[in-house]
């Protein structure tokens, strides 16, 4: 295990934010730290850094303890937290030269760094004048620069375009494949989560959820196919009547569980044949919330 | 120690650009430019001074200013940038996970903030000797170069220097815990103003307050004169100065306790 959390807690006076979390990271995963906001994801990566004094439970990274080796687990670090901390006075390479320095890092690295998330055309602009998705690039790339084994990275597609999205995805799964490193990635979007990670902890209010693979994951959270038509009485009771289970129906919509893409072709014609015109159908992953009621429910 | 280099340079590198750091530049410069067009066009009212006297006219241009009201006011803005650079750009979480002690980190934040201060005032220094020789070539009337205040002049900065540093490790460490200028501003005007009043008024109990140690200072070496300062008696260490530097040891080491404890934002 890359991270190994025992009973971790932390209050904010009075308020427990965190309540006894057990996380566990595998090694060349990518954990997605699924929760909507509020829910104690921050105040956990804080601690996992040592920014917050651990109130109870103990953290292990790397199987060392992290009070105790803080210089040493730190070493092996990059983290983006919340918004990227970027000085607005200096340029974007400016920006990564001064943290090369700290972690004695060469400055070839720099400019690596700066073409591995498209920013080299604005190296030497003022990061005051980078947009939010510039400004989230520039923090990956300084949570990159020191080539470090483990990725903590809270939210860091916030902000960015769809094409940016994709562009992380792809080089945090590339990072995990190819060079073994190991990724904790924060987000409140399940979606996000399940097109990249191998291994899911959804938390809310400070406790866990749920921990496991992502395929244990897709167990509980299963999609449905969600249907358009002109007249979805009708279309709920042909459907039932050939043996669907129909989950859910109103005046514009019906929903009916998931199994494969062939089913949604067998479902699109029989109501066809029936007279009944589909203006949409389409696979629909379950929401946070809903999600939340499955695993209360399944468990 | 690597460490505290490593994060010692870097806050050069963050501050090169800044006002903070050039600001540290600037105040001797344009404060001795002033002096030097003061004695430059008024050089009829100084011709009849003996070397002595006109040094020390020159050098009280800059003293005068300083030990009052700016040096206070320049530590208080000191202490402010070194800390608000962190405070602006949210970075405070980032430099707690670098792999490095919050020791060298704290430590390199507040040996950078006296290296300001000790930066300004040489610079003070080396302004006030450069201008002063300059003047005996360009008006060779006023006889600069007939007396060296070199070593007295540096004698008298790095009492000014020492007795600043009490108050520098004060509105370092609020400027620290607090992101919004106005309390590290505010308290420290304050504190000032009551620093100055008391050593003006040669409060005998003035020596315990650091706000009153740069002025305590000044005036323990142009004392006892009527008229234009003619004289001085350097004594770099007197009591009120080893207030100041024990304050600012105290502090600092309590501010460090303060952030190792904290936890960051």
């Amino acid at each position: 295990m890359v991270i190994r959390t025992e009973g971790l807690s932390y209050s904010f006076g009075s308020q427990q934010v965190v309540k006894s979390l057990s996380l566990q990271v595998p090694q060349g995963s990518i954990y997605g730290f699924l929760g909507p906001n509020g829910a104690g994801k921050t105040t956990t990566i804080k601690m996992l850094l040592n920014l917050l004094k651990t109130g109870e439970g103990s953290i292990f990274v790397f199987d060392k303890e992290l009070q105790t080796n803080r210089i040493a687990i730190l070493k092996e670090i990059g983290s983006l937290i919340e918004q990227p901390a970027i000085y607005a006075h200096m340029s974007g390479r400016e920006n990564l030269l001064n943290r090369a320095m700290l972690l004695g890092v060469n400055d070839a690295r720099v400019d690596e760094m700066l073409a591995l998330v498209k920013l080299s055309n604005a190296a030497h602009k003022k990061t005051g004048q980078y947009s939010l998705g510039m400004k989230q690039r520039l923090g990956i790339a300084l949570a990159l620069l020191s080539d470090p084994k483990l990725l903590i990275l809270d939210e860091p597609t916030n902000g960015l375009d769809p094409n940016g999205i994709i562009e992380i995805r792809e080089l945090l799964v590339r990072l995990t494949r190819e060079h073994d490193k190991t990724v904790f990635i924060s987000s409140h979007l399940l979606a996000e989560i399940e097109r990249m990670a191998t291994h899911v902890g959804i938390i809310n209010h400070g406790e866990m959820l749920f921990q496991g693979s992502i395929d244990d994951l897709q167990a509980i959270s299963q999609p449905l196919v969600y249907i358009e038509t002109d007249n979805t009485v009708d279309a709920a009771n042909l459907l039932t009547r050939n043996g669907y289970e129909v989950a859910d129906v109103n005046n514009d919509s019906l929903t009916v569980p998931f199994t494969s893409k062939k089913q949604m072709g067998v479902i699109n014609g029989l109501l066809n044949q029936n007279g009944v015109t589909v203006f949409a159908i389409n696979k629909q992953q379950k929401d946070l919330e809903n999600l939340f009621l499955s695993i209360t429910k399944s468990n | 120690m690597k460490g505290f280099l490593l994060s010692f340079r870097s806050e050069f590198y963050k501050s090169r650009k800044t006002i903070g750091f050039w600001g540290a530049v600037l105040l001797p410069l344009l404060i001795s430019l002033l002096a030097l067009a003061i004695f430059y066009f008024k050089s009829e009212k100084f011709i009849a001074m003996p070397a002595l006297a006109l040094w020390i006219q020159f050098a009280l241009v800059s003293l005068g200013v300083m030990g009052t009201l700016l040096l206070p006011v320049f530590i208080i803005f000191i202490g402010y940038s070194v800390n608000s650079v962190e405070h602006r750009a949210d970075t405070w979480k980032t430099l707690f996970s670098l792999p490095i002690s919050r020791w060298s980190v704290y430590g390199a934040k507040f040996a950078y903030a006296v290296f300001l201060v000790f930066l300004c005032l040489d610079l003070f220094v080396l302004f006030t000797i450069s201008f002063g020789n300059l003047l005996s070539v360009i008006k060779p009337e006023l006889k600069f170069n007939t007396y060296h205040l070199e070593w007295e002049l540096t004698q008298i900065y790095f009492k000014l220097f020492l007795s600043s540093l009490g108050v520098l490790s004060i509105q370092f460490l609020m400027s620290l815990l607090w992101s919004d200028f106005m309390k590290p501003m505010g308290i420290g005007l304050v504190l000032t103003i009551v620093g100055i009043t008391a050593a003006s008024k040669d409060w005998e109990y003035a020596y315990l307050m650091p706000y009153a140690h740069p002025m305590e200072a000044l005036q323990s070496m142009f004392r006892g004169q009527k008229g234009p300062a003619r004289d001085i008696v350097i004594n770099v260490f007197t009591k009120d100065i080893y207030v100041s530097v024990a304050v600012a040891v105290v502090v600092f080491i309590a501010g460090y306790f303060i952030v190792q404890r904290r936890s960051v934002k």
